[in-house]
């Protein structure tokens, strides 16, 4: 029995471990939410952190207690069951501890829910319209409009037996013909919609991903902290290219930005 | 099956006794008509888990190797349908056949030709939704939750689709009335309900979860048919109609159905723990209360399918709210299992293995349902391989461990014959470690950027996709020792006592191994109705 227990102990840390273990090798093997380049994706990366936290410490005190009694109170040591089946004190306890713990989680919770929710004071706005299988932006303000779609290079080595090895494909599957180049520390206001069927703007990045919807226009906001190149995905299944719509999302200083606004709208004059 | 040898002998009064394919067609039966139902859901497993092996051997490596986009979306669209309404809900109806009256003291169903149907109309439904896969345009492909627009993009199979939902949907109606009238009318004296074995319990109020949302779901589907054919335009935006109703709407259903799944589970849970652990289980009033309390919250929670689609920040607040809250009473039924285990005196025979691997992973695809409960956090957490780790870790580690659980448990009742307990336990370990392998990684690929249901991705995701393909591949492979072990059983084997387990309490373990063909044609003695925590 008790080489029982060890294989059965000895099951879940093997499965975990093929996991976990070679993450330490590998630099791709990448374990954790980002943290993101928006004051709303950090928000929400410290709450992921906190309540992964909570998760884990309930978890080693239950899976803790269970693996004590599954080792104590093994019949082939001699143990003995007792009766006892009811104890009202214990069981208002773990009702009303999980409850104060959930409400200590709600509070900060709704706190970044409010802000994500505030859209109010943008400095600009984007129009973000799906359609299968490709992006169509709109800068609202400086007029400038343009599709995105899957770059070309991407676009060969993912038809079914291409022969590319997507390996030597840079940034294979989420790189596009047109960036949506947007200015760093200005809070821009994004408005998602879709032509035809539901799609779901995400850079994961920015922190958040909303859902374009056919007749809604959704509005979400971001300020990106840092200079760089930002990419997501189309996160709701729209037919049968879903996985082949990426976003790129280049964040510029202010002058650059202004710069490429000029150089965009000359682009689309001529 | 064995116990045809003895039905002749228990049925006096019901002289018809057609063999062969007939008595399996017109069969009024319980044990027959949940035999029935459980193979049905053991070869919908199969099917089900070929298109899952198909799902991983594409995501084995990045780029497309096997199969095109369109076909990958419809394996895993078809790998939901046929799982959750051809394997799980048959599974636990079929339990609930064999179970249900031997718990209560009762001769049989209360509606045994309805039952009959119930059981006939499921072959008629896979039947339409498979043969899908041979018509123009393919098999559904828009994702199991049929959202429009995308959905009415589907080929000839879309009212096929439609069809089999209904049908699916009215089995399981007929099924979960059945059972209501079963357990409220034929419960033998003193067998009162606080007295109930709490798989009894746990499927009432599964049965009502059936009753109140399944007519929901037939609702919705049946727009999107009028939609599609008719003319109307209940969720086209361009008629002035509106795509996120449907979704309010079908999660409306969805959100009870995922309870319809794992609630009968709890209840095998709190039938086999304390039967292994040799002591009463703790706290039976508080699992009734608790199982009472998630079907409550199940009717208000469901937008948090749905929280990227765009609501106002009330509604927002409201389902993260009373998403969270459904792990008060979720954590009550775990807290009172560890709470059996304490000061019992243990045994691993392979019923308890699975069972205690069931709380344990359970107890992980909770952790990260909380997690995805915190609306601002779901944000990120939406729609990615978090989520496909999540449901998984509920479904399969949390369902059909639980069915793996018991069928063990009472496959020597049903038989009359034991299990080998050595392949058991193989396939409990290969089922074990694999089904880690398999989805734990998924947990970090999600977190990492990578969105559900697409059949290709990045490079940077590869690595964790092999790991979770290889597990896969162990898992399903890992399941043919299932029917191995069932099948020996079947055709023989050491000689089952009545009681079978030495820690066993309730009405099926009074009846002989295997039992007659009618379980109580007297009702037991009241001495014998010991209550549901033994």
């Amino acid at each position: 029995m008790i080489s029982k227990l060890r294989k059965y102990r000895a099951g879940y840390t093997l499965g975990w471990l093929l996991a976990a273990l070679p993450a330490t090798v590998l630099a791709d093997w990448k374990l954790n939410l980002m943290k993101g380049v928006t004051p709303f994706s950090r928000e929400i990366y410290d709450l992921h952190m906190l309540i992964l936290g909570i998760c884990t410490v309930i978890g080693i005190f239950v899976f803790g207690a269970i693996f004590y009694s599954l080792w104590a109170f093994r019949k082939s040591r001699g143990a003995v069951a007792a009766n006892w089946h009811e104890s009202t004190t214990v069981e208002i306890i773990w009702t009303i501890l999980p409850l104060a713990i959930l409400v200590g989680m709600a509070v900060p919770a709704t706190k970044a829910l409010i802000m994500m929710e505030d859209v109010a004071n943008a400095d600009m706005t984007i129009k973000v319209t799906g359609y299968q299988w490709r992006w169509h932006y709109e800068y609202i303000e400086d007029g400038i409009d343009f599709y995105s779609t899957l770059a070309e290079n991407s676009n060969e080595a993912r038809t079914l037996n291409s022969g590319i090895d997507p390996a030597t494909v840079e940034h294979y599957l989420l790189d596009v013909d047109k960036r949506v180049v947007v200015p760093v520390n200005k809070k821009i206001r994004f408005l998602t919609t879709a032509g035809d069927v539901i799609h779901a703007w995400w850079v994961p990045d920015l922190g958040w991903k909303r859902d374009a919807v056919p007749g809604f226009i959704n509005e979400s906001w971001a300020t990106v902290l840092e200079e760089g190149v930002y990419r997501g995905q189309c996160a709701e299944l729209c037919g049968k290219d879903h996985g082949f719509m990426p976003i790129v999302v280049e964040a510029v200083s202010e002058e650059a930005y202004v710069a490429w606004v000029e150089k965009t709208k000359k682009a689309a004059s001529e | 099956m064995s116990d045809a040898a003895a039905h002749g002998e228990h049925d006096e009064h019901h002289g018809y006794h057609p063999g062969g394919m007939k008595r399996w067609l017109f069969t009024t039966n319980h044990k027959d008509i949940g035999t029935m139902y459980l193979i049905f859901a053991l070869i919908m497993f199969f099917i089900g888990g070929a298109m899952a092996m198909v799902i991983r051997l594409e995501l084995f490596q990045p780029g497309l190797q096997f199969v095109e986009p369109q076909f990958f979306n419809s394996m895993t669209t078809m790998h939901a349908l046929v799982m959750i309404f051809g394997a799980v809900m048959p599974a636990w109806t079929g339990f609930a056949n064999w179970l249900i009256p031997m718990m209560i003291g009762a001769p049989d169903m209360a509606l045994p030709r309805l039952n009959n149907w119930s059981f006939w109309i499921l072959p008629f439904a896979f039947t339409l939704l498979l043969g899908t896969f041979f018509m123009p345009g393919g098999a559904p492909a828009g994702g199991w939750t049929m959202y429009p627009p995308l959905v009415l993009q589907t080929g000839d199979a879309f009212p096929f689709l439609i069809f089999a939902v209904h049908f699916m949907g009215a089995s399981s109606i007929a099924g979960a009335i059945n059972i209501i009238a079963t357990v409220f009318n034929m419960r033998a004296p003193g067998m009162t309900l606080m007295k109930l074995p709490l798989f009894v319990w746990t499927w009432i109020i599964t049965a009502f979860l059936l009753i109140a949302s399944i007519p929901v779901l037939a609702g919705a589907v049946t727009m999107l048919l009028t939609d599609k054919f008719f003319g109307t335009a209940f969720f086209a935006a361009s008629g002035g109609g509106d795509p996120v109703m449907f979704q309010h709407i079908f999660w409306f259903f969805g959100h009870p159905e995922v309870y319809i799944l794992i609630l009968p589970a709890f209840g095998i849970a709190s039938a086999i723990i304390p039967t292994f652990a040799r002591k009463p289980l703790f706290g039976y009033a508080s699992m009734v209360y608790a199982t009472g309390a998630i079907a409550f919250l199940s009717f208000i929670v469901w937008a948090h399918h749905m929280f990227t689609v765009g609501m106002p920040l009330a509604g927002e607040l409201f389902f993260m709210y009373t998403t969270v809250l459904i792990a008060v009473p979720t954590g009550v039924k775990v807290f009172n299992w560890c709470a059996t285990l304490w000061q019992s005196s243990i045994t691993f025979e392979v019923p308890m293995l699975f069972s205690l691997a069931f709380v344990i992973l359970f107890t992980i695809g909770g952790f990260s349902g909380l997690m995805l409960g915190i609306t601002p956090v779901d944000f990120q957490y939406h729609d990615t391989y978090f989520v496909v780790a999540h449901f998984h870790y509920v479904l399969v580690t949390g369902a059909i461990f639980s069915i793996i659980s018991a069928t063990y448990f009472w496959l020597p009742k049903w038989t009359g014959h034991m299990y080998d307990e050595t392949l058991g336990k193989w396939h409990f370990w290969l089922s074990t470690i694999s089904v880690n392998v398999l989805f734990f990684p998924q947990h970090f690929l999600g977190l990492a950027g990578m969105p559900r249901r697409i059949p290709d991705y990045a490079v940077q995701f590869a690595d964790f996709n092999m790991v979770s393909s290889i597990g896969g591949f162990v898992f399903g492979f890992s399941q043919i020792l299932f029917v191995m072990v069932i099948w020996k059983c079947v055709k023989g084997g050491e000689k089952a006592t009545d009681r079978v387990w030495e820690g066993a309490h309730g009405l099926e373990w009074t009846l002989p191994s295997p039992p007659p063909y009618h379980s109580f044609t007297t009702p037991p003695a009241p001495a014998s109705i010991e209550g549901g925590m033994r």
